[in-house]
């Protein structure tokens, strides 16, 4: 009898083995990819599914919050995030980071900035004198070229929603002893911000925004307020005193915890994918410059990038 | 004396106002009040005040207890949150075998089963669209992932989009006739030539799900309310609140538990879908006639075919209302669903509008609303159609639409066949117009809106910094400078004096319920916007009622203005709005009325047609005009009508005030929209949320207890 049972166990741990050394293979299960709503991103999801794809690897996109998706990436609705923008994003990544069930898949080459910033046509027209240096922002005169009518006189400036970094610019406003002659407005969206930089194009008129690069005004002339640098531990959250400007920010990667296992390949291919600003840039311009549809855009650009991305999948 | 006694309402109200003055001026604005615009989650400050209740602890600014009420509430979200994080992630965790990393795996109970429910729902979901549009989801559901990789030609191929839309033309034939049919084939062919035939099918997928889950959810629940009477006190309260919370506050708590994809956009949808069909379904039941029950009961029907034969179709007029509910919230729904990863029309509007092209964005709405428009009329066409009981009819008669069907179906495949040889280099047009391939006016409509902006710019600018400054901002500052005690002691008063102490209690508790939240400063921004853009709506929407309603072809015209207005998505007006007045308040608040002016007019165009002929007649007859008609008889006796038509309207513009939340706001809608990313989202979503909610239903109760006490007053009902 007991020969029987380990008879037996020695077959199921040899059967259980041997589909362990089967499945060393990638998984058929789709891998989901989440696109948002900014045309870098998109493109780029369509062009990773297009990597994943060459590689036999089947691959289903879903439409996510940029926010919310980390927590559904943790609880594996989702497989990957391809743009992981830290100072946007890096407070829900981390949050789902400590709860367990997302990993950190390394950075992109490309780094990104987020900061307040003016189109250059405010330098153009001579609305702010000094800029890009914060200091000029101290003088009356700039700051009266910018005031809107909800702003009780003082110049406004337009921060992103309050979910994406809370309370920052307005404490680094006063930290910089700017609370009097300035104002920070909270948009609700990114779309809010964009209406805002075509309306006072079209007005003519001074606006500073809220921005980041790699972004499709790049090329459109747009040009970041240089704040006093950051360092370690300088804002507030950190019980830094708040007078410094934005980091250079990392561009993450991040993926479920099971993915390395499922989709051991496709995991290494993940890893090992950087792309630059520039590559970047060039994949939201198909679309916001040359008005391709997302879909087209991945398509021509893995066409014409065949060297880039086959790097990755070796 | 004399005037007290006759009018004692009246000065039972100046009583109230007086007292609510006195104590705005007697409590001064403290010295150290601002208005908080982040929450103090970073920084510890050291004015604040803290106390631990449950184990969690709460930061908050203390003020004079007058002034502002301390947070006592504040543990709530976070003890909701933590309740929710506990379930999902730590409750009875078990183990799963895990088939792709071939090992077990501790996943808690809960989250097991909802991802066990949704799974199904994607099934259904999948199956509808791949039998639209093709693909393998289905036949993988039935073999595995391994299988279709192997064996490619079973994926499914999709319909060709001409038979579909010869489908749907022929469908509307059959239920109501040539003007449907005719709607019905110019709203396909429109999808499909305008490029948006893909995304199109993608939400009538996920809707042909939600829609009659939430009907067969919305009866069934009726029907056992209407049969036990705890049942029905168990779930008034959660649909009262349902139908006031804010769509945007059940996204976080939704995602919590069921993830992002189209299933969650199903349920969702079906959360928000289910209450009016409830009240409907309860509303119809409780006005079947006693004398049709017994006269059932009587010729020997059994409790089944009571409610089958009997009940059901005499409340057939309710019920129906409740059908063209869900329809159209679903449809409302199909944007903001697109948030948490429903794909189609939804998600490419939100795409379009992220690149400012108003055009494209405009295209994919109005296929929203010509969909929601024709399903709604198919199924009240079905629900309306009357058994043909006259034989004599040849086998041709009989089954015309079927053999019609059939043909289309072999023209659709013969042409779509031939397409692939027309078009061997680009897209076979004939089988599916792919994405934004089609023709598109979006050029049109953006070079439309630049024209607005270049001429009318410098007087909308004048007009809108003289309405911020005039008006907005003062009005905004009123109400913050509110003492807390003063708006309760209004809120209760009113109670008390429109519905007795009952009413006073019913809404104080729920004003007491927002003033202990952390948020009371918040709601009162909300308030503020939803007090302007109430009362602007409800002009705007009487006015253009009455006038309507004077002549038959401008009250139908109206009213398809109405059901096209109600589906169609508001964030694309949104942008341009954004465009022309700024990040502004005047941005939200021109939206709100946009979207609140609906119910406005609708409700009363319906309170003045409901005027009974007979009366009208009279009225002649004793020689009125038409203006003293209008005002001593019409008027008062719609009124009641149209002050449901208000309540309508407050719900309509909570909503939207919430979702002005895109364009840029303080009120609770931000914190709304933050709480997606929050730590204790989930928590703070729905408590949010919940304050909309409330405001809304204080304001329902008053004005509910006030038409009740009219209607018996005028001898209506």
């Amino acid at each position: 009898m007991r020969k029987l049972i380990s008879l037996i166990s020695a077959v199921l741990i040899s059967a259980v083995s041997f589909v362990g050394i089967a499945n060393s293979a990638d998984s058929k299960k789709p891998i989901v990819i989440p696109t948002h709503n900014w045309s870098s991103q998109v493109v780029m999801a369509y062009v990773i599914g297009g990597i994943f794809e060459s590689m036999g690897n089947n691959v289903k996109y879903v439409p996510a919050d940029s926010q919310a998706v980390y927590e559904s990436i943790r609880i594996g609705d989702v497989t990957i995030s391809h743009e992981v923008w830290e100072s946007a994003f890096g407070k829900s990544f981390t949050t789902a980071l400590d709860k367990g069930g997302l990993l950190d898949w390394g950075d992109h080459e490309a780094r990104t900035l987020e900061d307040m910033g003016y189109p250059n046509w405010v330098v153009d027209k001579g609305l702010c004198p000094g800029l890009p240096d914060w200091t000029a922002l101290k003088s009356p005169d700039c700051a009266k070229n910018f005031v809107t009518p909800d702003s009780n006189g003082k110049g406004r400036m337009l921060e992103g929603p309050q979910t994406w970094h809370g309370d920052l610019i307005p404490q680094r406003i006063d930290a910089l002893g700017l609370g009097d002659l300035w104002w920070v407005k909270f948009a609700g969206s990114a779309d809010a911000l964009w209406a805002e930089l075509a309306a006072a194009k079209k007005e003519g008129r001074g606006t500073i925004i809220f921005n980041w690069t790699p972004n499709f005004t790049d090329g459109a002339g747009f040009t970041f307020i240089d704040f006093p640098p950051y360092t370690a531990g300088c804002r507030p959250e950190d019980g830094g005193d708040g007078k410094c400007g934005s980091p250079d920010g990392y561009l993450k990667k991040a993926v479920n915890a099971d993915f390395p296992k499922t989709h051991p390949k496709a995991a290494a291919m993940f890893k090992k994918l950087s792309f630059s600003t520039g590559q970047i840039g060039a994949m939201a311009a198909l679309v916001d410059v040359d008005k391709m549809t997302h879909e087209d855009a991945a398509k021509k650009w893995l066409a014409d990038n065949k060297k880039v991305w086959q790097a990755f999948t070796k | 004396m004399e005037l007290i006694r006759k009018y004692p309402k009246l000065f039972q109200w100046l009583f109230l106002l007086s007292v609510f003055f006195t104590l705005c001026f007697a409590i001064d604005v403290p010295e150290t009040y601002k208005f908080i615009r982040g929450q103090a989650e970073f920084v510890k400050d050291p004015n604040q005040s803290t106390y631990i209740f449950l184990g969690k602890e709460v930061r908050y600014f203390a003020f004079d207890n007058f002034w502002r009420l301390p947070p006592l509430l504040g543990w709530l979200p976070i003890w909701i949150n933590d309740g929710l994080f506990f379930l999902l992630n730590e409750w009875m965790p078990m183990e799963f075998w895990n088939e792709d990393t071939q090992e077990f795996k501790t996943r808690p109970l809960v989250l097991q089963i909802t991802r066990n429910i949704t799974a199904f729902m994607t099934f259904l979901i999948e199956f509808i669209r791949e039998i639209l549009l093709g693909g393998v989801e289905t036949i993988v559901a039935f073999s595995s992932w391994d299988w279709i990789d192997k064996n490619p030609w079973a994926e499914l191929p999709g319909l060709p989009w001409t038979i579909v839309a010869a489908g749907a033309t022929i469908l509307s034939y059959k239920l109501s006739g040539k003007g449907l049919a005719l709607f019905a084939g110019f709203t396909m062919v429109y999808i499909s030539i305008f490029g948006q035939w893909k995304p199109s099918m993608q939400t009538l997928s996920f809707i042909l799900v939600a829609a009659p889950l939430s009907f067969i959810f919305g009866l069934s629940l009726g029907i056992m309310a209407y049969k036990s009477k705890r049942v029905e006190k168990a779930l008034y309260p959660i649909l009262l609140v349902m139908q006031t919370m804010p769509q945007y506050a059940v996204l976080v708590p939704a995602m919590v538990l069921f993830g992002i994809g189209d299933h969650a956009a199903v349920i969702i949808t079906m959360v928000v879908a289910i209450p009016p069909m409830i009240l409907l379904t309860i509303l119809g039941l409780r006005a079947v006639p006693p004398e049709v029950i017994e006269a059932g009961k009587m010729s020997g029907c059994n409790n089944w075919q009571l409610l089958f034969k009997v009940l059901i179709p005499t409340a057939r007029r309710d019920i129906l209302i409740g059908v063209n509910q869900v329809i159209m919230v679903c449809f409302s729904m199909a944007v903001i669903a697109a948030f948490i990863g429903a794909k189609g029309l939804g998600w490419n509007l939100l795409l379009a509008l992220n690149q400012l092209n108003i055009g494209l964005a405009l295209e994919a709405g109005l296929c929203i609303s010509l969909i929601a428009i024709l399903l709604d009329k198919m199924s009240l066409a079905w629900a309306n159609k009357q058994e043909d009981y006259f034989g004599n009819l040849t086998f041709f008669q009989r089954h015309k639409n079927f053999i019609f069907f059939v043909g289309a179906v072999i023209l659709g495949l013969i042409l779509a066949y031939s397409g692939s040889f027309i078009f061997k280099d680009t897209f076979n047009y004939l089988f599916e117009i792919p994405h934004n391939k089609g023709i598109s006016t979006a050029g049109f409509w953006n070079k439309g809106v630049d024209w607005i902006f270049d001429t009318f710019f410098v007087y909308i600018k004048a007009f809108n910094t003289w309405l911020i400054t005039e008006v907005l901002q003062p009005m905004r500052g009123l109400y913050l400078r509110m003492p807390a005690v003063a708006t309760l002691v209004l809120v209760i008063g009113a109670g008390y004096i429109i519905g007795g102490i009952r009413s006073a209690i019913v809404v104080g508790s729920l004003a007491l319920f927002i003033a202990f939240s952390p948020w009371w400063d918040r709601a009162l921004v909300t308030a503020y916007m939803a007090t302007f853009g109430v009362i602007a709506s409800m002009i705007i929407g009487v006015t253009v009622g009455t006038i309507c309603v004077q002549n038959k072809i401008t009250t139908n015209f109206m009213l398809g203005i109405c059901d096209i207005f109600q589906t169609f998505p508001s964030f694309v007006y949104l942008i341009p709005v954004m465009m022309l007045f700024g990040i502004t308040d005047t941005s939200v608040l021109i939206a709100v009325i946009v979207y609140a002016t609906i119910p406005a007019t609708r409700y009363t165009i319906e309170g003045l047609r409901g005027v009974p002929v007979a009366l009208h007649d009279a009225a002649t007859m004793s020689g009125v005009t038409k203006f003293q008609r209008l005002t001593k008889i019409e008027f008062p006796l719609a009124f009641p009508h149209m002050m449901l038509g208000l309540n309508q309207t407050i719900v309509f513009a909570l909503f939207m005030v919430i979702i002005g939340a895109f364009i840029g706001t303080e009120d609770l809608g931000q914190y709304i929209l933050k709480a997606l990313s929050d730590k204790q989202g989930g928590g703070k979503g729905l408590t949010l949320g919940i304050c909309v909610a409330f405001i809304g239903l204080i304001f329902d109760n008053l004005i509910r207890t006030w038409v009740d006490k009219r209607k018996k007053h005028l001898g209506i009902d």
